[in-house]
Order: structure tokens, then sequence, then C-alpha cells
């Protein structure tokens, strides 16, 4: 049977904030550029992002600069962020935000008439750029218009599966529609991964069903060096009760208006845990204290601790956090406007990722680009609310101009190695008709399981070593990962099966670096090692796999840039007197 | 909270499945959980009962409008629809949209929708836009407020697949649907485009076979006023251009009173929708 084929100069993987961006930049360059993503346009986990995009436009602070959201990223990922990264994005965000309105984005305003800016966790000044409380819908549609005017073509509800090298060198990929089961191959002279995290390997999370890890796998399978993976962000917020909705996003932005947290006991805790930032601590910091109270026996009647917005008025509630009031109103019967939301830690972002060049997100593979949540470094050890959206976009552009640059050098497409092909193809037709018997769903469940038991938010060297031969064991029974019907159309338990395994990975690439750094730093916390340590303050953990498919870490100097010591060691010197 | 609210116990659910070919709603029995949406009932029956069961989601948090079904006969996202606000005596039916060409079970092709919005041209600033110093543009918090209600659309197609001129009359071919008025009208309204868009609604886009019965704007997860206050003021600035029976009928009287919201379920002519594979049968009922 012949297997439908295309041809892009560029091919970008996932249609999120970072993957629409590079998709525009590549086009705007003169490269023929397709989006391929998992499911409809617009739908992507980035429509979830609520609170809005940091950018120093010092609208509401005129005091504000790059350096300063430098310096308050750096010291929000204690200190292990790639410092060019963070300086690259701190100095362009002003520039996307703006050229996002020019493409028809519509920002709050100030009475003067430009942008407003809110406060948010971890930001010296009031830095975010918004539209009530659903600034990534915003984006989304913005960047989705943008591209589909750009003459870019997109493949919606396209796994892929496998990307496809010729020696060292990306050259294409494989993969099936999901409508259909049909299966499709890529060739592309740079293809630009931008598929997001993966938080679906824990069952309390934020993120949509999308979220699988599966370009941090794809990049890894490959052969490209993974970065950073041990941090994993849980956000403070999200909601407890009822079951159903449990894990789902409650906004940093109810903090960021002045949103007060509570034990049961009344008690305003984060005088003990950040006396100086309060409520508006990082978000590791806030996590651990609200999973805190509930450890030690102050928490609400459903687990959680008491967020209260209330004192701002009804009609502020409704104007600055309507979708917050909405959630809360219909799926949980609280009026946020009149009495305290219950809340609690869910996991949120992956700072970790493909290791990239801050400049290009060229990853160690030629011809295989990575942006957004895919990539580590930006963030460090813990992400500053509002600093993902930037990212998005400042990162998203860099990766489709260098994706389109290296395409226009590349001189013709390669041919797909049949050897190549045809274990993409064996892969994917194994999970319907082989004779494996493992359910996907309950491996999911499973893998879920080992993963909060043993590699959450606090952590162990005991807890991860089981963790780590959990998973090692669910990775073997995935190798016989059945999909409980073998229908080709629209198949939830043929499309898993892929999934499971991308996750599976992720999970061992986690908890692996999670028990080698012997420190607590940002979103990771050894309870057997609770301080800072030096030598790991200086060092990133890089993952790849070795010849003998043997996941290898090793510990690398974190990336430092010159022109920016006097700026961080500026701002260490405040934070480590206070 | 109010223990009415969440709820839990066994329900019966009758989910469609089937394809093009056939086709029949399904009984299914589940032990619910308190504060349940529709979505967690038919993942649960996917998890627990029927692992091959179709259905498209994403969020889960009414944010990406991907989950949208009809439940117990009404347009509605899953996952914005808790069991406890459907009648506890009665199972909860779940079918597909009738608007569009059925994949499988629960999911529906709605590509039609996206090659629409191919044609409505993006954002186009005008020239001599006032702006600071750094390019930023200068707009009224009350301008941005006008606009936010319209950007608030999610592209669900709960509007689309309610709509009797595209469900029941299937003129895909003629009318781009409420989901389309509103992004025009959202443009026509931005005090910053440039472009007018007038003639495309009621031309290419089909303004004119609107007859305001609201049925959009009932359906609509994130409250958008489609018809008061997008479609009809569309109506309103293309009127001097064009003549529309309804806008006639509108300055006169009251809209049509006799609306219903659980739609018929006529099958379809596929060969109506432009862009839609060309199947037999389009629909549940179709066979």
């Amino acid at each position: 049977m012949a297997i439908e084929h295309h041809e892009y100069d560029v091919l970008i993987l996932g249609s999120g904030g970072s993957g629409l961006r590079a998709a525009i930049a590549a086009a705007e360059q003169g490269a023929r550029t397709a989006v391929v993503c998992k499911s409809l346009l617009g739908k992507a986990h980035t429509v979830m992002a609520e609170g809005g995009m940091a950018a120093s436009l010092g609208n509401v602070a005129p005091k504000d600069n790059w350096k300063t959201h430098f310096q308050d990223t750096m010291f929000g990922g204690k200190w292990l962020s790639n410092w060019r990264m963070a300086e690259l994005h701190a100095r362009e965000i002003p520039e996307r935000v703006i050229e996002l309105e020019h493409w028809g984005a519509i920002f709050d305003r100030l009475p003067d008439r430009r942008m407003s800016q809110r406060a948010f966790g971890g930001h010296s000044y009031n830095r975010l750029v918004h539209i009530g409380d659903r600034t990534g819908l915003e984006l989304i549609r913005t960047l989705q218009d943008k591209t589909v005017h750009s003459g870019v073509d997109v493949f919606m509800e396209t796994t892929i599966t496998k990307l496809i090298k010729d020696g060292d060198r990306v050259i294409g990929c494989y993969g099936y529609k999901r409508a259909t089961g049909e299966q499709v191959s890529f060739g592309a002279k740079a293809i630009v991964l931008a598929t997001g995290g993966s938080g679906r390997i824990f069952h309390i999370t934020s993120n949509s069903q999308d979220c699988t890890g599966d370009g941090y796998a794809l990049a890894y399978e490959a052969g490209a060096t993974l970065l950073d993976m041990e941090f994993v962000q849980f956000h403070p917020t999200g909601m407890v009760y009822p079951p159903g909705v449990a894990g789902l996003l409650v906004t940093e932005a109810v903090r960021g208006e002045g949103g007060i947290l509570r034990n049961k006991d009344g008690e305003r805790f984060m005088e003990r845990y950040d006396p100086k930032r309060m409520e508006l601590s990082t978000r590791d910091v806030v996590a651990r204290a609200n999973y805190t109270e509930v450890q030690e026996g102050r928490g609400t009647p459903h687990g959680g601790v008491y967020l209260d917005i209330s004192h701002i008025g009804a009609a502020a509630v409704l104007k600055k956090l309507p979708q917050m009031y909405d959630q809360f109103m219909h799926l949980a019967g609280v009026d946020i406007t009149k009495g305290p939301m219950e809340v609690g830690p869910t996991c949120h972002y992956f700072m970790g990722g493909v290791q990239v060049d801050a400049e290009t997100g060229q990853t160690t593979l030629p011809g295989l680009f990575a942006a957004g949540e895919t990539t580590g470094g930006m963030n460090g050890a813990n992400r500053l609310g509002g600093n993902s959206l930037g990212d998005l976009l400042v990162f998203g552009r860099r990766a489709g101009m260098a994706a389109a640059e290296a395409a226009a050098k590349a001189e013709s497409f390669t041919a797909l190695p049949e050897d190549e092909t045809h274990a993409a193809q064996s892969e994917i037709e194994y999970y319907l008709h082989g004779k494996g018997t493992e359910n996907p769903f309950q491996l999911h469940k499973d893998l879920q399981e080992a993963m909060a038991a043993g590699a959450g938010i606090f952590r162990d060297e005991a807890g991860l070593t089981k963790a780590i031969a959990d998973v090692e064991k669910l990775e073997e029974r995935a190798k016989n990962l059945h999909a409980p019907s073998d229908r080709l159309d629209y198949n939830p338990g043929w499309q898993l099966c892929r999934e499971v395994r991308n996750m599976i990975t992720v999970s061992l690439a986690i908890a692996r670096a999670a028990l080698m750094r012997h420190e607590s730093r940002g979103c990771h916390s050894r309870l057997d090692f609770p301080a800072y340590d030096d030598y790991w303050e200086k060092h990133n953990i890089l993952n790849h796999q070795d010849e003998d498919g043997n996941m290898v870490l090793t510990p690398t100097p974190t990336v430092h840039r010159k022109e920016l010591t006097e700026l961080v060691e500026a701002r260490m010197k405040v934070e480590n007197a206070s | 909270m109010s223990d009415t609210m969440t709820a839990s116990g066994t329900r019966k659910l009758k989910i469609w499945r089937g394809d093009l070919a056939t086709g029949e709603l399904v009984d299914y029995d589940l032990e619910t959980e308190p504060g349940m949406v529709v979505l967690d009932a038919v993942l649960a029956v996917q998890r627990e009962q029927a692992q091959d069961l179709a259905v498209r989601w994403n969020c889960k948090a009414a944010k990406c409008g991907s989950c949208a079904a009809e439940v117990n006969g009404k347009p509605t996202l899953m996952c914005h629809t808790r069991l406890d606000e459907l009648p506890q005596d009665q199972p909860i039916t779940v079918e597909p949209m009738h608007s569009f060409p059925l994949i499988r079970d629960l999911v529906t092709d709605v590509s039609w929708n996206y090659e629409v919005n191919k044609l409505i041209p993006p954002f186009t600033p005008k020239e001599d836009i006032p702006t600071t110093e750094r390019g930023e543009y200068l707009i009224d918090q009350r301008d941005t407020d006008r606009m936010s209600e319209f950007r608030k659309c999610i592209e669900c197609f709960l509007c689309q697949d309610v709509c009797h001129v595209l469900r029941d009359h299937r003129l895909h071919n003629r009318y781009y649907g409420p989901r389309f008025m509103v992004r025009m009208a959202s443009l026509d309204m931005h005090p910053l485009d440039g472009l007018d868009r007038k003639d495309l609604a009621v031309k290419d886009g089909g303004l004119g076979y609107c007859n305001i019965t609201k049925c959009c704007t009932e359906v609509c997860p994130e409250g958008i006023h489609i018809t008061d206050n997008a479609i009809i003021p569309l109506k309103e600035r293309a009127a001097d251009r064009h003549w529309d029976p309804i806008m006639k009928l509108f300055g006169q009287g009251k809209p049509p009173a006799d609306r219903k919201l659980v739609r018929s379920k006529q099958p379809p002519d596929p060969s109506s929708i432009p862009g839609a594979p060309s199947s037999p049968g389009i629909g549940p009922d179709a066979g």
C-alpha cells in the first residue's frame, strides 16, 4: 500500500503558541511551511493560559526594564536558567507583544489607552499584559488567523510517532491521521518540535489531554539531548473539589489581583513561608506551602487551602476574573464573589526539555529545532508565571527563522530510508494487530500512580528509587501494548499506546535526574537534601540515549554570559541578604 | 456548596455509537462521583466499558471547545454540563453534533469551519493609527470591552450546530454561520481595522439567511450575545447597501417566537457542504 507523503521546507510539530509563531516566522522567510498537530487547530494547551505574558513595557511601573525582568527570571529559576535565553526573552518580549497587537490581538488598557499590566508572583513590577483571564486564547486565536493567512498548510488531528533520520540529520517524520488511521510520512529540510509539556504523567494536572511529552520522547529517541528534566512545576492553585475537576487551574491572576491564602484556622500562612512576597512568592514556594499546610492537618474539608478574592468586591471579580467566577460557580457551586475557593497544587509545567541553542532553537541534531515548553533552559528550576506565553513568542519566532535558514541551505529533500519508515509502520501496526496484551488505559493509570507516589512535589531517595523501579517495569510492559480495538478510525486506545510510551520515557528522565540532584532547588524538593548545594547550583543535568539504548545522565556546567555577570551577582546579593 | 449539586449514584447513559454506515444509541450504566460532568461520564465509560468509544476532547475546562456534542438533545460542551443538572429520573443521551459529517461515535468532521475561516480577511490595520513611541496602539478600554465579548469565542461550533440554516436547510455553501458572523462583526467593530467586510458578509457570507431566531445565542457556552451584539449590528451596518427582509421585520416586531432548541434530526445532504468528504450519509440518523 502506498503511504501518503508530503514534503515541506519547514515542518512544525505542534500548534500551540510556539508552533504557530514558528510557522509564521518560517513562512515569512519564504519557506514552504506546514504545521502538523494532534488535535484541531486552535485547541492546543496554550488556550488554557489565563493570567498574561510578562513584558517590561513599563506602562504601569515606569522603572521596569528588561534587566529587572531578566533578574526576576534568574531568581525565579533559582539561578539555573540559561542566561542567554533569559536575556533574549526579557529583551525581546515587549516587541513580540506589540507585534501581536498589530496582528489583531486585544489587551486590556490603562486610562491613557496603553496596555494595562498586572502583578504576578516573582515579578518585581506590574508586568503582565493580559485580557481578562483568557490571555492564552487571545494569543492562540491571533496566531491561528495569522498562520492560515500566511500560506501555511495545517494537518490537523495527525499524530507523529517517529522522527526519521539520514545519518545524524533529521529529514522527516512518520505518523497517522486520527480520523482514518491512514499512515502518512513527511520529508522536511528542517523540523521544529513545538509539542508542549507532559502534565498527563500525573493524574492531578492542569494540562490538556494532549500534553503527553511527545516532543521530549521523539527527540530523545532520535538521539537529541534533554536538559533539566527533574524540574516539574506544580502550580499552587488547582481546584480540589469536586473530584471530576481536581487539578483544574485557578489562575495566579487571583493572587495577582489581591487574593489571600488561608488555612482552615483562618491563618494567613504565607507569613511563615515568604513574609516578603506573601501570596505573590514564586510558584515553587507557594505550592510547597499549600501542600505542607494540608499535610500538617491545617487543610480544608476537601484537602486544600482557602483562596479568597471576595474582598475586592463582586464587580471587580467579575471584571478581572470572569472565567474563574464561572468555573467555580458552574463546576463547584461556589460563588467566589462571596467566599473563598478551595485550592491545592496541580502539575502544571515542565521547565526541562530538549536542549537547544539559545539564539536559534537548534537541538543537538542537525535539521531538528525546538521551541517553547518542549525546550529546557529558559526557566531553570522554576518558571515565573507570565514567562511562558512570552517564551513561546520569542523562541517560536527564533526557531522558525532558523529552521527556514537551515532549509534554505539544504540542497534538496532526502528520500526517507526504507528501514526507518518500515520501523515506524511496524510499531504503529503492532499496537493494532500485534500479540501484545497490555492495555494502554491501565498502563497510563499505573504510571500516574507511580509518579505521584515517588516523584511529586516532595521527593527522597527511597521514593524516587521505587518510582524508577516501578516505571521501569511499566517500560517493559509497554513493549507489549495492544489497543483494545483494532479499528482505524478515531481509535482512542491506539492513540494512547504511543502516548503512554512517550510518557514513560519522560517519567524515567524526570525520576532519574531527580535522584541524581542531591539538593533542593526551585520545584525540585528533596526531603533528604533540603538545602541548596554549591555544586548543583552550577550544573544542569543532560540526558541522552546511548547506542545500546541506555539513558545516560551527565551533569554539565550551567551556561553563563560574561556581559550579564554583574546583573546576576547584584540580584544574588540582594536575595542572600534578605 | 450544596449537596444537591454534588450528588452521586448510578446513572444510565445512552451514547450514540456508530459510523457512516450504521449506528444506534447504546445503554451504559455508570457509578457516578459528585460533581461529574458529562465528559467525565463518557470518559469513564470509555475507560471501563467501551475502550473504542470515539470522543474528541482536550482541556476539560471549557476553554478549548473540543467536546461539543448534543446532551439530551441540546447542543452543549460535555465538559461544562454537570450530570446533576440533568433530570435524575431519565437516562442521559449523548449524541454527536448533527450539522457536520460524522467521523465516528461522538466525533464529527468540523473541517468545513476552518475552510470558511480562511475566506475572511484577517485584521488589517488602518494607516496612521496613533501609537506610543515603541509602536503600541492607543485604544480605549471601552473598545477593548466591546470586542472582548466576541474574542471569548472558543470555536466549539455549537452555534453552527444549532443554526437551522446549516442544520435543517444544509446551506453550508451559502451561509458562513453564526461563528463567522461573530468573527466578521468583531473585525468590523475593531476601531483600528481598516478593511470593510460588509459586502463579504452579505454576499459570500450569506448574512441575510439569518432570521434571528437566537438559537445560537442560547447554546453559546461563552455567553456571547451572538444575535443581538454581532449579527443584528452587522445587518444594520450592511442594511444601507443591501436589502435584508429580516431587518424589515426586525424593525417592526418581535423575532419569530416558535424556536426550538432541541433540533430536528433530518439527515443532511452532504453535497451541500463544501469541502466535506462525499460520504453516503452524515449524522447519526443517516443509517
